[in-house]
């Protein structure tokens, strides 16, 4: 029985290598190709660059020129660190408040927090364009006050959820030792809220960064583009695309991705199923 | 302590507040006040009443994007969702090299929509070239490309939370049909599956809403082609809006249809497979 049983696990196991490779070929397709001769790349998608088909990294360096890719990698990045930030700073005090503060103004902000999660983004696009561009926030920093305040609907959320399960006698013991309520919620409050602020944070930020709608329709484009956005822009409106710059881009975008992801897997995991569970 | 800390509204609450009124709150209510105007931006909104409804009913792309959304949605949750529980069914046996997997059927997740749109197209365009065909031949394989690359994109991510849904299954239950005599099938259909629910609910939510929102995948795969016949629901909202003048007003009143179909699919699905979870 044992032996027949690890056999079959052992068949089990190949069954998934295989279907593991066959999972990341899509990704070493585009890796390969990438360092294929441009006009080789629609009619040969599948030979690997030899001889007169490969180019080195000539794709990326005219990739990178045409796209100005590492500006729009530096604003991803400030985009998206600086608005998580923001987000569980702003919404975890403002989740407290909500929950602490028995008043009308706290139960209405909880239930549009709540509604605000199922409309979909095409519903406020054109407005919201409007808005930001009325309000100057056309650029990376005028941004992240968009990002708060249409993200804030999950965080809040989220962060209410838990605020909830703390009991109340470890901040009115802090509140009589003389804490202020910010000192209350800084030294007692926001340590608790550890392990929601990471589930929160993951979640935000693979909005953020994947994002395309959004910053295409919010920020200045001539001037700031984010990875996604300048992605696109190699497709460009009309003409051929020139499909040697646009599979080094693509890899150059999923390298950074893939270096989070082997260092933060099993927190990005995690908060995954924690979100699932509170949402 | 509730005295002290609503003094300190402006520090905790008010941020975030402020943000939610410009990013969120105020759009939406102009949205939905400009469905029933004529604009070509938000300063020149004259009231037309429901003359923007109305055009609708005579726009045979939206009609179509309808169909083809509803189509994708219902195919991308069945498929992704059956996959999804059979791997994560399978990875909790004690697979030999489960976290390996694991980690490779989740990464896709992490790309976003339009890398994950181009790299589908260089493979898809790449096997159909045998065929002297290519994704924009047909609305056809603008919809299974995509459905291809939907399940290829979330199925790791809903194994996650199937998997932890499954651990959460008390082994005792297991252990107490099989004595019972309960033949596998049986353990999966009244003991498994049932004790998942919640795990289920979450996932069919999950992938309803995001089958029927989606648009940067399908702006990358097909862009719509040929002729706006692969174009789902949230692209044909944006090609109204940017891709004719005059018709913003149209745009609108289709975003405003479309939110409340998100929100009734949300509302009747959570009622639907809320009422089949197991209260223990």
């Amino acid at each position: 029985m044992g032996v027949r049983k690890a056999k079959h696990g052992f068949a089990w196991s190949i069954f998934f290598a295989l279907l593991s490779a066959a999972w990341v070929f899509p990704i070493l397709l585009v890796i390969v190709n990438s360092f294929k001769k441009k006009v080789y790349i629609s009619r040969k998608p599948f030979e690997i660059p030899i001889g007169k088909m490969f180019v080195g990294f000539e794709n990326y360096l005219r990739g990178i020129e045409k796209i100005q890719f590492f500006d729009a990698l530096k604003n991803s990045l400030f985009i998206t660190v600086c608005s998580v930030a923001v987000i569980i700073l702003c919404t975890s005090m403002c989740a407290w408040y909500i929950s602490r503060v028995k008043s009308p103004f706290s139960t209405g902000m909880y239930y549009l927090c709540l509604f605000s999660m199922i409309v979909p983004f095409q519903m406020v696009m054109f407005t919201l364009s409007k808005l930001a561009n009325m309000l100057h926030l056309y650029n990376p920093v005028g941004i992240i006050l968009v990002y708060l305040g249409f993200g804030a609907g999950l965080s809040v959320f989220m962060f209410c959820g838990f605020v909830r399960g703390i009991p109340l006698e470890i901040e009115e013991a802090a509140m009589i030792d003389g804490c202020t309520p910010i000192q209350t919620f800084f030294q007692v409050v926001f340590p608790i809220l550890k392990p929601t602020c990471i589930t929160v944070a993951i979640l935000q930020a693979m909005w953020i960064w994947n994002d395309y709608l959004l910053p295409y329709l919010v920020l200045d484009i001539k001037r700031f583009k984010t990875v996604p956005i300048a992605i696109q822009y190699l497709r460009g409106g009309y003409g051929s695309v020139d499909m040697g710059a646009m599979m080094a881009m693509l890899v150059l975008a999923i390298i950074p991705i893939v270096v989070f992801y082997i260092f933060c897997q099993k927190y990005i995991i995690e908060g995954v199923v924690a979100g699932a569970v509170k949402g | 302590m509730q005295k002290s800390l609503k003094r300190y509204f402006p520090v905790f609450a008010f941020p975030t507040l402020a943000a939610f009124t410009i990013g969120f709150f105020i759009p939406f209510v102009m949205g939905i006040y400009l469905s029933f105007c004529k604009f070509t931006t938000v300063t020149d909104a004259k009231f037309i009443g429901i003359g923007n409804y109305l055009k609708i009913l005579s726009d045979r792309t939206f009609l179509h994007s309808l169909w083809y959304t509803a189509a994708f949605t219902i195919v991308s949750m069945v498929l992704i969702n059956v996959l999804a529980f059979t791997v994560a069914m399978l990875l909790t046996k004690g697979i030999q090299g489960t976290n390996a997997f694991r980690t490779v059927f989740f990464m896709p997740n992490l790309i976003g929509g339009i890398v994950l749109g181009y790299i589908w197209q260089l493979l898809l365009n790449g096997i159909l070239a045998n065929f002297q065909k290519t994704l924009t031949y047909n609305s056809a394989y603008g919809f299974w490309g995509l459905v291809v690359l939907m399940c290829w994109q979330q199925i790791g991510y809903m194994m996650i939370i199937y998997i932890s849904g499954i651990q959460n299954v008390p082994g005792e239950l297991i252990e107490a049909a099989k004595i019972d005599g309960a033949r596998p099938a049986q353990i999966l259909f009244h003991v498994t599956i049932p004790m998942v629910m919640p795990s289920i609910t979450i996932c069919t939510f999950l992938t309803l809403t995001n089958g029927f929102k989606l648009f940067d995948q399908n702006l990358a795969l097909t862009n719509g082609e040929p002729s706006s016949m692969s174009e789902l629901l949230a692209l044909n909202i944006f090609n109204t809006f940017y891709g004719r003048t005059g018709y913003e007003g149209v745009g609108q009143a289709k975003a405003v249809i479309f939110f409340i179909l998100v929100a009734l699919i949300a509302i009747i699905q959570t009622r639907l497979t809320r009422t089949k979870e197991v209260q223990h």
